[in-house]
C-alpha cells in the first residue's frame, strides 16, 4: 500500500463517486451514444439531402401522372422534355423479376443443402465459397455481362444483341443468390434443434423433417431472405447499367434491351448541370428508389422479427 | 422382423432424390462463377505484370498500366476507413454495452439495416448533395470516401457488435466488481478480448469499399487524370471505375486490358475476404471460452 487514507472521512467525500474516472466514463458514454444514433442521423440525412436537391423539380415540373405513367424519358428534349419513369420501372422490374426466378430456387435449394444435408468439412467449405461469391463487386459482374454473357447469348439464342433483360437478369440472379443463400441458411439455423429431434423421434426421414418441420418453422425467415434479394436487385446499379443494353423501352420479351432506374441516374448525372430540371428529376428518381427500398427493408425486418417474437 | 417396409424404402428414396436435387442446385450456383473466374484468368492473366501494376495508362487508356487507379483506390479506402472505423466501433460499443432492449434501440437497428439496404446510387446522390455541394468539398477524395464510409458503416457496426457480444458477460461483471467504471471495463477487458474479431470486420469493409463504383462516380473518382492526387481535396482515378471506363467508354481498347483490370480488382477483393475468413476460423479454433 503506497498511500493510506484515513479510515474516517466526512460522508460528503466518502460517498461522492464523481472522481476523474467517473467524468471520463460519462464523457465516453455520450460519445458512443452520438455514434450509436449516427445511423439514424445518416438515414434522415440521406432523405433530406436528396429531397433538397430534387425539390425544385417536385415543385415545378413534377406531374404525378407524367412521372409515373408516361413511358417517355426524354429529359434532354429542348422543346418539350418529358420525365416519365414507367419504362424505367418496367426495366427494373423485369430484370429484378427474372433475377428472382433464377435466384430463389437456387439459393433456397443451396441453403437447404448447406444447412440441412451437408455436414462437417463440406458444409464449412460451401459456406466459405458462398461468402466469397457474395463479395464479387458489382462492376465486375457488369463486366462479365458485357464481355462473357453478351457473346454467349448472341451465340446460343441467335439474336443480334446480347445486352438485354435475359443477360442482366441472369447476372443479377447470380449476384443476389449468394446473399440470399446465407440469409436463408441463417433462417434455417434459427429453427431449434429440438423440432428436428422431435420429428426424427417420430420416425421421419431427413427430407420429411425438412419439408414438414423445418421449412414451415423457417417460413418467415426465408421470405425475409427473398425480400432482401428483391431489394438488392432493385437497387443494383453498375451491373444493370452495363448488362441491360440501356435503352428506354417497355420490354416485350427477355431479348429486349431495357433501362433501369438506378442505371439512368448513374449514366446521366454526370452530364447534367447542377440545379437543372433534368438534374433534379434524377434526384426525384433517387427519392423514389429510397422510399421503395426503405419499404422493402422494413417489411423484411418486420417479417423476420415476427417469428422471433412468436 | 426389422425388415424395411415398402413405405420406408420409398421414403428413403424420396430423401435421396431431394438430397441430390439440392446438391445439384448448390453446384449449379457455384459452377458458373468458377467458369467466369477461369475466363477472367485465361483472358486477363497474360497482361498482368509488374509494369501493368506500376505504370500509367498511355495512348488514351488503350495501353499501359493501372498505377494511378490502384493508388487512387488505396487513397479512397484509407480515408473511408479513417472515418468509418472509429464511428462504427463506437456505435457498436453503444449498442452492445450501453443500449437497453427497447424501442429506441430497435429504431437504431432498423436505421442500420436501411443504411445497408439503400441502393448505392442513392448513396451517390446523397454524397453529391451533402459532401460535394453542401459542405463544399467539391468532387474530391474526401467526398468520395465519406460517401463510402457511410455506406459501409453497417459492415463495421454489425461485425464489431458480433465480436463484442462474444465476450462473456462474466468478464464484465468480474471487472465491475473490482470497482471499475463501464468505460474502464470496456477498454481493459471487453475490447482486448474482441479486438481480433473487430479486425476481421475491418478487413471485410476494406474489401467492400474497394469494389464499390457507383458511389464514387460523381463524388470524387475521375475517368482519367494526368496527375496523381496530392491531398484529400483532389480528384483521383479508382480501380473499380477504371474497369467501367475501359470496358464501356473508351474505343479501341485491346481485349485483354479490361480483363486484366477486372482480374486485379477481383483478386484484391477475394484475397481480403479470404484473409478475413481464415482469420475468423483461426480465432474460432483458439477461443478458450
Amino acid at each position: 500500500m503506497s498511500e493510506t487514507k484515513p479510515l474516517l472521512q466526512s460522508p460528503s467525500v466518502d460517498f461522492d463517486h464523481r472522481n476523474f474516472d467517473w467524468y471520463v466514463d460519462k464523457f465516453i458514454q455520450s460519445i458512443v451514444f452520438i455514434a450509436g444514433i449516427s445511423a439514424i442521423i445518416f438515414i434522415i440525412g440521406i432523405f433530406v439531402f436528396i429531397t433538397i436537391e430534387g425539390f425544385g423539380f417536385l415543385l415545378e415540373d413534377f406531374s404525378f401522372r407524367e412521372f409515373f405513367l408516361s413511358p417517355f424519358w426524354e429529359p434532354s428534349d429542348e422543346d418539350a422534355p418529358e420525365y416519365g419513369i414507367l419504362a424505367l420501372v418496367a426495366g427494373t422490374a423485369s430484370v429484378t423479376g427474372l433475377a428472382m426466378i433464377v435466384a430463389i430456387p437456387f439459393s433456397l435449394g443451396a441453403a437447404i443443402f448447406i444447412g440441412e444435408f451437408a455436414t462437417g468439412k463440406l458444409r464449412e467449405s460451401l459456406k466459405v465459397l458462398v461468402e466469397l461469391l457474395a463479395a464479387i463487386p458489382s462492376v465486375v459482374w457488369g463486366f462479365i455481362g458485357l464481355s462473357i454473357m453478351n457473346p454467349l447469348i448472341i451465340d446460343v439464342f441467335d439474336v443480334p444483341v446480347g445486352l438485354n433483360v435475359l443477360n442482366a437478369g441472369i447476372i443479377l440472379g447470380l449476384m443476389a443468390a449468394p446473399i440470399m443463400t446465407s440469409i436463408a441458411e441463417d433462417a434455417l439455423k434459427a429453427v431449434p434443434d429440438r423440432y428436428r429431434e422431435a420429428a426424427e423421434a417420430l420416425g421421419a426421414t431427413r427430407w420429411q423433417v425438412i419439408f414438414k418441420t423445418v421449412l414451415p418453422a423457417a417460413k418467415n425467415g426465408l421470405l425475409g431472405a427473398v425480400l432482401l434479394g428483391v431489394g438488392r436487385g432493385f437497387g443494383e446499379t453498375m451491373a444493370v447499367l452495363m448488362a441491360t443494353g440501356h435503352a428506354v423501352n417497355i420490354p416485350g420479351s427477355v431479348f429486349d434491351p431495357v433501362r433501369a432506374l438506378t442505371a439512368t441516374i448513374a449514366a446521366e448525372l454526370g452530364e447534367t448541370a447542377v440545379g437543372s430540371p433534368h438534374y433534379q428529376a434524377l434526384f426525384t428518381i433517387g427519392i423514389f428508389l429510397f422510399i421503395i427500398t426503405f419499404l422493402i427493408n422494413l417489411t423484411a425486418d418486420l417479417i423476420v422479427r415476427g417469428i422471433r417474437k412468436g | 422382423m426389422f425388415a424395411e417396409s415398402s413405405l420406408n424404402v420409398r421414403n428413403k428414396r424420396v430423401q435421396n432424390l431431394f438430397r441430390i436435387l439440392f446438391m445439384m442446385m448448390t453446384i449449379l450456383l457455384i459452377i458458373p462463377v468458377i467458369i467466369i473466374l477461369g475466363t477472367l484468368i485465361a483472358k486477363g492473366g497474360s497482361i498482368i505484370s509488374f509494369d501493368f501494376l506500376f505504370t500509367d495508362p498511355t495512348n488514351g487508356m488503350t495501353a499501359g498500366g493501372i498505377f494511378p487507379a490502384l493508388l487512387g483506390t488505396i487513397w479512397i479506402v484509407a480515408v473511408a476507413l479513417l472515418a468509418s472505423v472509429p464511428l462504427g466501433i463506437a456505435a457498436a460499443i453503444y449498442l452492445n454495452e450501453y443500449a437497453g432492449d427497447n424501442w429506441f434501440t430497435r429504431i437504431i437497428q432498423l436505421a442500420i439495416i436501411n443504411l445497408a439496404g439503400v441502393p448505392s446510387i442513392v448513396h451517390a446522390l446523397f454524397g453529391v448533395g451533402a459532401f460535394v455541394i453542401f459542405f463544399g468539398f467539391g468532387t474530391s477524395i474526401l467526398a468520395a470516401s465519406l460517401t463510402l464510409a457511410i455506406m459501409t458503416l453497417p459492415v463495421v457496426i454489425v461485425s464489431t457488435r458480433e465480436s463484442l457480444r462474444a465476450v462473456p458477460q462474466a468478464f464484465r461483471e468480474a471487472c465491475w466488481n473490482m470497482g471499475a467504471t463501464r468505460w474502464q471495463t470496456i477498454r481493459r477487458v471487453v475490447l482486448p478480448n474482441a479486438v481480433s474479431g473487430i479486425l476481421t470486420g475491418i478487413i471485410l469493409e476494406v474489401s467492400r469499399t474497394t469494389g464499390e463504383t457507383a458511389p464514387i462516380m460523381f463524388t470524387g473518382a475521375a475517368f482519367f487524370l494526368p496527375f496523381l492526387p496530392q491531398s484529400v481535396f483532389d480528384q483521383t482515378m479508382a480501380l473499380s471505375l477504371h474497369l467501367f471506363v475501359v470496358a464501356t467508354q473508351v474505343p479501341g481498347v485491346p481485349d485483354n486490358l479490361p480483363f486484366g483490370v477486372a482480374l486485379v480488382l477481383i483478386a484484391m477483393v477475394l484475397l481480403m475476404n479470404s484473409i478475413s475468413i481464415a482469420f475468423r476460423m483461426y480465432l474460432r479454433g483458439k477461443k478458450k471460452w
